[in-house]
């Protein structure tokens, strides 16, 4: 009982914070935006992929990097919260570590849905053709993206000690992650030495997933990205786990 | 008798500094009890091990007769802290703040909204509760954490530094406050400071701090008394000590940057013996023994108040939360 409602109070507590802080949210929506209408539309003057204008064809690869930022920042976000905010308060109250994580978790990964779902309304007038089913299952594919990538930041918010590392994970993991995903391009025909990054970089089974949902345009079947994808969050939300227990 | 809090042995090292040295205290219930001590003396770290937010190295501790390796939960389900650095949520208003606080602590759902309102009235709050915190004073979202700290009844409540980097105003007020909750909550209260006329007028006992070791422990009327006499302060540059020692009505010695700090008993009638032992003085102050005499007698050297210590977190959170 005291711990689903500790659960609770954590979820509870990003919602409100998600609510109140409007102008971050949109703010989180401009790269993205940027990137399909400056980038894609340019681009995509010159050059189609198979029948699909490139700006739409980029559109899963964007909205995988919405949810890729947002959820890998808020899980970050624990290296300042728990010096200096209520991340602190959080950590005597006499939960569990589990579920502590979990609270971070799913709170974060709901924040990086809503995001998510703002941009899926923008593909309305790009011409995506949404119908119940491919919107449920893109929703599905954005959720344990986000689960995964919330608890990668967690991992890493509470290893490390201060924010200097920051420019560097943002060098080193988060951007590499969105360009070796095939966000912006095809993985058909990658030369080998892409080709291995890319297939270890889980956002291209999410990218992948969303291209064949959204768009009817996928190298590998859906369920084989979905798997891969889920594979990834699974090891992430357990080694999150660990590594919240180990947490001062 | 049952003791708040027994430490055996309780010992934290940090690579190779001994942050707290195998301490042993017994605090008894419903005193307030000061861990004086300069910044880096083990305050903190005593703190936070009591707390069970640190493990310690060798040795344990009691804390309302749990303990803290085995029985973190325990612990915690009995305590509250006030952090030295902010802790409340401040996107949030006071009362969700209050809110969050009471379901991670497990208060019954019944008794939520009532013990919200209680706790706020203790610390004058229920006006500004719907408010968000972003729009606090500083002296506010101390006393919020205060509030909250109360509001799961916890048996000890821990204050690290209560009134670090507050105004003098606002520094009474807290002070107010917190002698108040002793009178109608029964609570034991365990604070740090570094502030000896906090210490002072807080605390029933107290055990001065310094290299993570215990210096002395006891009421500050009766650390002050043990002094020995009252307090002679000589400026001077180049004071001549070696008689001034061997004199058997001055208890203690202790040179500063600025000059000599003396405890003479009845020291108004040997003053005219001393000055004439000691040189060229630039002024001579007599006084009762403070904490801070005390303090410098055991450690050998004088407190300082760090302005601004503590504060460089809480000026990064605002920056970051743009304003």
């Amino acid at each position: 009982m005291g711990e689903l409602e500790g659960f609770y109070a954590l979820w509870y507590r990003e919602i409100k914070v998600f609510t109140r802080e409007k102008s971050r949210v949109v703010s989180s929506l401009v790269t993205p935006l940027l990137w399909i209408i400056v980038f894609g539309g340019g681009l995509g003057s010159a050059v189609s992929l198979g029948g699909i204008n490139y700006q739409v064809f980029i559109f899963p690869g964007i909205l995988a990097m919405t949810i890729l930022f947002s959820s890998v920042f808020f899980g970050l976000y624990i290296v300042w919260d728990r010096k200096i905010d209520f991340f602190k308060e959080v950590l005597v109250a006499p939960l569990s570590r589990t579920t502590i994580f979990a609270g971070k978790m799913v709170g974060g990964s709901i924040d990086a849905l809503i995001q998510g779902i703002a941009m899926l309304l923008f593909g309305v007038i790009l011409g995506v053709k949404y119908s119940f089913l491919n919107t449920v299952l893109a929703f599905a594919f954005m959720f344990v993206l986000a689960a995964g990538l919330v608890s990668l930041g967690l991992i890493i918010g509470s290893n490390m000690e201060s924010i200097e590392g920051f420019q560097l994970i943002i060098s080193f993991l988060v951007f590499p992650m969105f360009f070796f995903s095939g966000a912006l391009f095809p993985i058909g025909n990658l030369p080998k030495y892409l080709l291995a990054f890319t297939i270890l970089d889980p956002v291209t089974y999410a990218v992948d997933g969303l291209r064949g949902l959204l768009l009817g345009t996928a190298q590998l079947p859906v369920i084989v990205d979905f798997l891969a994808l889920s594979a990834f969050t699974v090891i992430m939300i357990i080694a999150g786990t660990l590594s919240f227990k180990r947490l001062k | 008798m049952d003791f708040a809090v027994e430490t055996e042995n309780l010992t934290k090292k940090y690579n190779d500094l001994l942050a707290v040295d195998q301490l042993n205290l017994r605090i008894k219930e419903g005193e307030i009890f000061g861990l004086l001590g300069p910044n880096g003396a083990g305050k903190t770290t005593t703190l936070s091990m009591l707390a069970t937010l640190l493990k310690p190295t060798t040795g344990t501790a009691r804390v309302n007769n749990y303990d803290i390796i085995s029985q973190s939960s325990e612990v915690r389900q009995s305590i509250g802290i006030v952090f030295q650095d902010p802790s409340s949520d401040d996107v949030l208003t006071g009362w969700e703040n209050l809110y969050l606080h009471s379901l991670m602590f497990g208060v019954s759902k019944e008794e939520r909204k009532r013990r919200i309102d209680y706790v706020l009235g203790l610390v004058d709050l229920k006006d500004r509760a719907g408010d968000i915190v972003k729009k606090y004073s500083g002296g506010m979202r101390r006393r919020l954490e205060l509030a909250r700290g109360l509001l799961h009844k916890p048996r000890i409540l821990f204050l690290d530094e209560p009134t670090l980097g507050l105004d003098p105003q606002t520094r009474e007020h807290i002070w107010e406050y917190i002698e108040n909750l002793v009178k109608t909550e029964r609570v034991t209260i365990i604070i740090t400071t570094h502030y000896m006329e906090e210490a002072d007028r807080l605390c029933n006992r107290i055990a001065i701090i310094d290299h993570g070791r215990v210096v002395a422990l006891d009421s500050p009327s009766n650390l002050k008394m043990k002094m020995g006499g009252e307090v002679i302060k000589l400026q001077t540059r180049s004071p001549a000590l070696d008689k001034i020692k061997g004199l058997d009505y001055v208890t203690s010695v202790n040179t500063t940057d600025k000059g000599v700090v003396l405890t003479v008993k009845n020291a108004s009638a040997h003053l005219q013996e001393i000055l004439g032992e000691i040189g060229q003085v630039e002024s001579v102050e007599i006084r009762t023994p403070t904490l801070n005499d005390v303090f410098l007698h055991y450690t050998g050297r004088e407190i300082r108040e760090e302005a601004g210590e503590g504060g460089v977190m809480e000026r990064i959170a605002h920056m970051r939360r743009g304003n």
